[in-house]
């Protein structure tokens, strides 16, 4: 395992890298529409989280490559999860999904370590988009 | 008074959750002045503001809207908790957009999510609430904005 992800073999027996995925969302819904609406294969869910608390309890279990980051979020928000997730792990990468549509907001994630910023609602097409930016950069 | 921009912000923010979450875009009925607290449906997502103005701005909707809305966004599950989720979703897009147009000048809560048909949502004494029908296929849904 690399800190950005695995090798895997595709179906052609070409190799291609494959991420663990994690969720953080504080709503049920946005969680399965993210997890629902992703479709790349060399993304494989490892488990989703409701808050920051609980991301960085699931980040120390399964150690994630790619993280959908909520920012507003009771007990922990994402701006200080992004944070903590980073020192853990500089090489992770992270995309926040959230309704906070303000220049500022975006500008003080992407200073903490997020990659990319994706605005709530979002079509399937967006989200998709946003994620193949992110794992391939 | 309420500046027309400002309602508009608001109810561009309701209206864009329709358009892109479900893909069929809400229309607007006419909006009218209401005096003390408007009558509101079974879920209802509010939005304190502070700051520069003062008030409360909430998101009210029908279980028949939002299970159809639930619907078109492919998902099973419709529970109680899950309409309150929705609601909440929909009340925190509004939020965001309001912080991306107002700024720093509005300080705006994370939206509360209440329901029933008699929730205690807090009014500012003596402010009116401008009601807006959102109509979004054939359920019609409510924002309220009340600002000092």
């Amino acid at each position: 395992m690399s800190e950005n992800g695995s090798i895997m073999n595709g179906s052609n027996g070409s190799a291609r890298r494959s991420f663990k995925l994690m969720i953080v969302d504080d709503s049920n819904i946005m969680r399965r529409r993210i997890e629902r609406s992703q479709q790349f294969d060399e993304l494989e869910l490892i488990g989703t989280a409701g808050n920051g608390l609980e991301a960085l309890e699931l980040f120390r279990k399964a150690d994630p490559d790619v993280v959908t980051m909520d920012l507003t979020m009771p007990q922990m928000d994402g701006i200080e999860c992004i944070s903590k997730l980073v020192e853990l792990k500089p090489a992770i990468r992270i995309l926040v999904i959230s309704a906070l549509a303000d220049k500022a907001t975006a500008v003080e994630a992407m200073e903490k370590g997020a990659n990319g910023f994706l605005n709530k609602p979002f079509t399937d097409r967006q989200l998709n988009e946003a994620i193949a930016d992110l794992i391939r950069e | 008074m309420l500046q027309e921009q400002e309602l508009k912000t608001f109810v561009e923010g309701t209206t864009n959750y329709f358009e892109v979450a479900a893909q069929q875009p809400a229309s607007i009925g006419s909006p009218y002045l209401s005096e003390g607290s408007p009558a509101v449906h079974d879920y209802t997502g509010v939005i304190n503001i502070s700051g520069k103005r003062e008030g409360v701005v909430y998101f009210t909707a029908p279980r028949a809207m939002l299970t159809v809305l639930l619907m078109k966004m492919q998902e099973n599950d419709f529970s109680h908790e899950t309409m309150r989720d929705l609601v909440g979703e929909v009340a925190n897009t509004i939020s965001g957009n309001a912080r991306r147009d107002f700024g720093r000048d509005f300080v705006i809560s994370v939206p509360n999510v209440l329901a029933g048909e008699k929730p205690e949502i807090p009014m500012v004494p003596g402010s009116r609430s401008f009601v807006i029908p959102i109509n979004w296929r054939s359920h019609s849904a409510k924002l309220i904005v009340s600002l000092k």
